[in-house]
């Protein structure tokens, strides 16, 4: 049981960075359509640029926390200006182009950013310097640190706050109305080439705070980080249901959830010396005294959320907020 | 026969439009007179909503030139149409179907208020105090045109004729000087249309000059102070509805004298 609840926080923790980052997917292409594949690298530059910011404060004598967020404070225009940029060079000229033309330099935009971050920063992973001791808390046998608190309660506050930005204010309106039809919203005077670029804008000052509290509770920031936090925050979008505000959030816990679910039973379950019948002389060799014979390890870890966005676009591919594609049309 | 300047609101000066080699639209010039409700109807296929949408900007025009207020519009841009005064609204209706009522007019407000993120995102006084504003103007935008009973509803979930008068107070929202109506009693009952003609009469009576495209030919003639006709993307009439009803030429691409 106390695996479970273990299990459970650390969950909660990726699942509420992944449904920051899955935001940025999720607003973008609720207005174009286009699937910005460069967003993880624009979370890994917000997590370079704070842990630069964060590792030369570190002497420096000021507080812990007032360190951590003045990296914050760095990463979140770094990363603004970053995704204005994207949207305005790699995008905007393509903004009539087939629809694979502006995925193709998506992913062209990820590779040049991550090799800039490579440039700027090297090849060794920054380490989070040893400023903030951690205290850890037990809930039920297992325990939640401070980081990870910090990490789950500014990660609703932003979701929070973008639900509020978009369904309560009139700039929210206006990009929900650019959303739904772009030409129509034009025509009620609404610009949609800054909505545009809001919506890029937007996402990448959440994905900046997303990229620092990953790199926060891992401990270390490399220049490949983007790559498979992007991925997996995109299955998080597709999960929720592409385009869809909360079904990004929804989509994002859940993958979490489901992999460190995964993560924290995979070894039990393919363990074979607890599958019956195990009769071969070798198995009930490695079995004795407790012994095991374990399939897949933890170390699959990355597995479970591809495998959730196959399901997904097997048997759900509009995502489970999501409407039938359909009926979009 | 001369209307001096000031009079005219909106002209077109030999507007020409083709869609790859066909002449959608040919020589096409009239002019709409400020206060008045200008009809413009023709035959299925006679270059209506063409026309239309090369007044309002969503069609580039190839030929001739759109003078509003007396100066050329050069219109690269959606956005641009709605700030210089003119709204129109949608055959085929364009709402914002997953927005409610109420936001669908706010969204009409845009173009007259200054968007600003920062602003919405710290929320100053001036940009609540804006807001505020503009909920008030839906408010009563929304009674206008008699739909203030749905306002928290889906635009989706409105009836087909409540729809027709959201569209018209969304484009009532931008404050235009041209409200320009692509057939809005188009699958209107009776009633409906009644309604309809009321809620037209009264935008014009607030000062505003009104498009309208029509396919049914009793408003217009009823409705309308001058109406255009347009066959096969000519001009072939304009004029009161009298005069135009009586013309020959009218008359003969409505009916037809040749079989086809």
């Amino acid at each position: 049981m106390d695996i479970f609840i273990q299990q459970l926080i650390n969950g909660l923790t990726t699942g509420s960075v992944y449904a920051v980052v899955a935001l940025g997917y999720t607003m973008v292409y609720g207005v174009i359509q286009l699937i910005n594949f460069a967003h993880g690298e624009v979370v890994m530059i917000g997590a370079m640029v704070a842990f630069s910011v964060i590792v030369s404060l570190a002497g420096s004598g000021l507080p812990p926390l007032a360190i951590v967020a003045c990296g914050i404070i760095a990463a979140i225009p770094s990363c603004m200006i970053i995704g204005y940029f994207l949207e305005r060079v790699a995008y905007r000229p393509l903004r009539h182009a087939p629809r694979l033309a502006p995925l193709i330099t998506a992913i062209g935009m990820s590779i040049i950013l991550q090799h800039l971050a490579l440039l700027v920063w090297g090849r060794n992973p920054i380490a989070f310097p040893q400023i903030i001791d951690n205290p850890s808390f037990a809930i039920g046998g297992a325990s939640i640190t401070g980081v990870q608190i910090a990490i789950i309660l500014l990660c609703f506050a932003m979701m929070a706050a973008l639900t509020w930005f978009v369904f309560r204010t009139k700039f929210g309106i206006a990009i929900r109305a650019t959303a739904e039809d772009v030409r129509v919203a034009g025509l009620m005077g609404i610009n949609a080439n800054a909505v545009i670029a809001a919506t890029f804008v937007i996402g990448a000052a959440l994905g900046a705070i997303a990229g620092v509290m990953f790199g926060t509770y891992y401990g270390i920031v490399h220049y490949t980080m983007g790559f498979i936090l992007g991925l997996k925050a995109f299955c998080a979008a597709v999960l929720g249901g592409i385009g869809n505000i909360a079904g990004a959030m929804v989509g994002g816990i859940l993958l979490g959830l489901v992999e460190a679910m995964a993560t924290g039973y995979i070894g039990e379950i393919t363990d074979l010396c607890r599958w019956p019948g195990g009769g071969t002389s070798f198995l009930v060799e490695r079995c004795a005294d407790g012994g095991n014979f374990v399939l897949f390890g933890s170390n699959y870890q990355d597995v479970f959320a591809f495998l959730v966005l196959i399901l997904v676009l097997v048997f759900r591919p509009s995502g489970l907020l999501g409407e039938r594609v359909a009926e979009r049309a | 026969m001369s209307a001096t300047i000031n009079e005219v609101l909106m002209e077109a000066r030999g507007v020409g439009k083709r869609f790859g080699g066909v002449q959608a639209l040919k020589d096409v010039s009239l002019t709409i007179r400020r206060n008045e409700i200008y009809g413009l109807i023709g035959p299925n296929g006679a270059g209506k909503t063409t026309f239309f949408n090369v007044l309002t900007g969503l069609y580039q025009r190839d030929d001739g030139d759109v003078l509003f207020e007396g100066n050329v519009l050069n219109l690269t841009s959606p956005h641009e149409v709605a700030r210089v005064g003119i709204a129109r609204t949608f055959q085929n209706i364009r709402l914002f179907g997953n927005m409610t009522a109420m936001e669908n007019v706010m969204v009409g407000r845009h173009v007259r208020t200054h968007q600003n993120v920062i602003g919405a995102i710290f929320r100053t006084k001036a940009e609540r105090a804006e807001e505020a504003a503009i909920r008030r103007r839906a408010e009563e935008l929304l009674h206008y045109v008699g739909v203030a009973d749905r306002a928290q509803d889906l635009a989706k979930n409105l009836s087909y004729g409540d729809q027709r008068r959201l569209e018209i107070a969304r484009a009532l929202a931008t404050d235009p000087k041209l409200l320009a109506l692509d057939e809005p009693a188009a699958g209107m009952n009776a009633t409906e249309t009644a309604g309809l003609r009321t809620l037209i009469e009264g935008v014009r009576a607030d000062g505003l000059t009104v498009l309208l495209i029509e396919h049914d030919v009793k408003l217009v003639m009823g409705l309308c102070d001058r109406v255009a006709v347009l066959d096969y993307g000519q001009k072939i009439a304009e004029d009161v509805p009298a005069v135009v009803r009586a013309n020959p030429k009218v008359i003969e691409a409505y009916i037809g004298t040749s079989t086809h």
